[in-house]
């Protein structure tokens, strides 16, 4: 089946996916999710309305995480039956902090604020992917998990 | 510059099954009856409006005039989520202070479906509350939970205190007639409940109820031509939005303001909330006697302590594990039982803080009273930027 990204225009795929800002052509401010192409600044000293893409750093430290224990309410299309998940939001070399669910097969026993993390692409749902945030442990470290 | 609160009235929270209009035309009976105020006198409404309940909430201010009679009011409706009633009597205020009206009645009320609450049908993918959902999964729980997290690796703070928040605000609610839990629970009672976002449990989250709030905002010259010459006052009213950057995470909001070009702001948004009511009043936190906060998640409580400048960051454990936080300590948060005993019924939440800090200033907070205190704080947070903070004196 064919998977394609679940919201156009916000992240790549392919081997090094990254998430996909705006910068602001005037104050050089970057903002995700992406500005609209009729979007404006969100400086408040700034009334720039040009903006070009820029991939964001694939790697950030954990601002702070949990999971879903319970199913949430649609429009999130959930696997029958439900499986939960942990969630981190995620500080990035940009100044930004991003949510994301996290990588399969990781939970919160995984994570602390301030763990490094990457960025990768998997299935959300039958024929959508999305980004999710991947610990990155240590060599050796991951048999002892 | 201040107004007269000459009357607050509540509906009972709970799952009563009723409309909105019942619940806050009973509430709003209630204030005019507590003011002695006859509901002709009145000459502005404000309404605190709902989107879930379809036409009527879109319409609250006219609605509860409609409901209460017709009298040739003017009539205003307020949206601001969590800040809702908040929002409504600012405007209430500024209107009484402009010279405008005299007698305003302020009402929110609410029905709220059960369990997560959840955003607007269909496809919204301009939505920020309904990409949430539909991208991550993203309940609200899931953003008091990463608050709480947040807290336990930074703080050391545990879930032993989160539940100590529960313990207290169930006791303080217990004779609390407005409110719908009125059982005590243990810290136990608390840990063995599941966990629905780690680490929080279920009751460490606020339920949903429906309910209803209603204040009536008067001229000081007013209130003293009826026969009330201290009445009980609202010294300020914020109504700020956060300051760019906003660099903490924020419901519905998938990712925070880049700091990257101006530099993290001064206070964080709940921080200038805070910081703006007290400018207003002309008042530090050393001057509050006692808080209403929101208690969406029994961490919440911890972190609006330090946002309200009761504690420093990082000390708002100590002073619960003290006993400070409790009815006859130092600075008693949430003697009303808070959203911990009441439940959110979001367009009437931030009115019924007001009625709540009304009656402990006024001495008439029967089974859960403050003693002493002179003025009273509230604060809250609603979605998509809105929040706001009262204090109310004597």
């Amino acid at each position: 089946m064919a998977t394609t990204p679940v919201i156009e225009g916000w992240f790549t795929t392919g081997p090094d996916p990254a998430l996909v800002g705006s910068q602001c052509t005037t104050c050089g401010n970057v903002a995700f999710p992406p500005t609209a192409p009729q979007g404006f600044c969100r400086n408040p000293a700034c009334d720039g309305e040009e903006f070009e893409d820029v991939k964001l750093s694939r790697h950030g430290t954990v601002w702070s995480y949990t999971d879903a224990q319970y199913q949430p309410p649609p429009p999130y299309v959930a696997a029958d039956p439900f499986e939960p998940f942990a969630l981190a939001a995620v500080e990035l070399p940009e100044g930004l902090v991003v949510l994301g669910q996290v990588t399969e097969g990781y939970g919160v026993q995984h994570l602390h604020v301030g763990a490094e993390v990457e960025l990768v692409v998997e299935e959300l749902d039958p024929g959508h992917t999305i980004w999710r945030w991947k610990p990155v442990v240590e060599l050796g470290e991951e048999a002892e998990q | 510059m201040s107004v007269a609160v000459l009357g607050v009235g509540m509906h009972p929270w709970g799952k009563w099954g009723r409309s909105f209009v019942s619940y806050g035309v009973h509430a709003a009976r209630a204030a005019l009856a507590d003011a002695g105020v006859p509901w002709t006198d009145v000459d502005l409404v404000v309404g605190g409006e709902t989107v879930r309940n379809g036409y009527a909430g879109y319409v609250a201010g006219a609605t509860f005039a409609q409901a209460l009679g017709w009298n040739g009011a003017r009539v205003a409706t307020s949206y601001a989520a969590c800040a809702t009633g908040a929002q409504a009597l600012d405007t209430a205020r500024a209107r009484i202070l402009a010279g405008l009206c005299e007698v305003a009645l302020v009402v929110g009320a609410d029905t709220t479906p059960k369990g997560f609450l959840a955003p607007n049908a269909g496809e919204r993918w301009d939505d920020p509350d309904w990409l949430r959902f539909r991208l991550l999964g993203m309940t609200n729980p899931a953003y008091f939970a990463m608050y709480a997290r947040r807290r336990m690796d930074l703080h050391g703070a545990t879930p032993e205190d989160f539940a100590r928040v529960k313990v207290k605000n169930a006791r303080h609610g217990l004779a609390n007639p407005n409110a719908r839990y009125r059982k005590q629970v243990s810290v136990e009672d608390v840990l063995v409940s599941a966990v629905v976002s780690d680490p929080l449990h279920l009751l460490d989250i606020c339920a949903t109820s429906d309910g209803a709030a209603a204040v009536v905002l008067t001229s000081l010259d007013y209130a003293r031509r009826h026969g009330s010459a201290s009445p009980v006052r609202v010294a300020a009213v914020s109504t700020v939005t956060p300051a760019f950057p906003n660099t903490v995470l924020d419901m519905p909001m998938l990712s925070t303001d880049s700091a990257g070009v101006v530099g993290a702001p001064e206070r964080t948004f709940k921080e200038s909330i805070a910081h703006a009511a007290y400018e207003e009043a002309g008042i530090g936190p050393e001057d509050v006697g006692l808080a209403e906060v929101y208690d969406l998640s029994t961490a919440l409580e911890l972190d609006w302590m330090e946002d309200l400048g009761l504690c420093k960051p990082g000390e708002a454990e100590a002073l619960l594990r003290a006993g400070d936080t409790t009815i006859g300590g130092r600075i008693p948060v949430n003697p009303s039982g808070g959203l911990a005993c009441f439940g959110e019924a979001v367009p009437a939440q931030a009115l019924a803080q007001v009625c709540e800090v009304t009656w402990q200033l006024r001495g008439q907070a029967e089974g859960r009273q403050v003693e002493g205190a002179r003025v009273g704080v509230t604060a809250n947070q609603g979605l998509f930027g809105h929040g706001s903070s009262v204090v109310l004196s004597v």
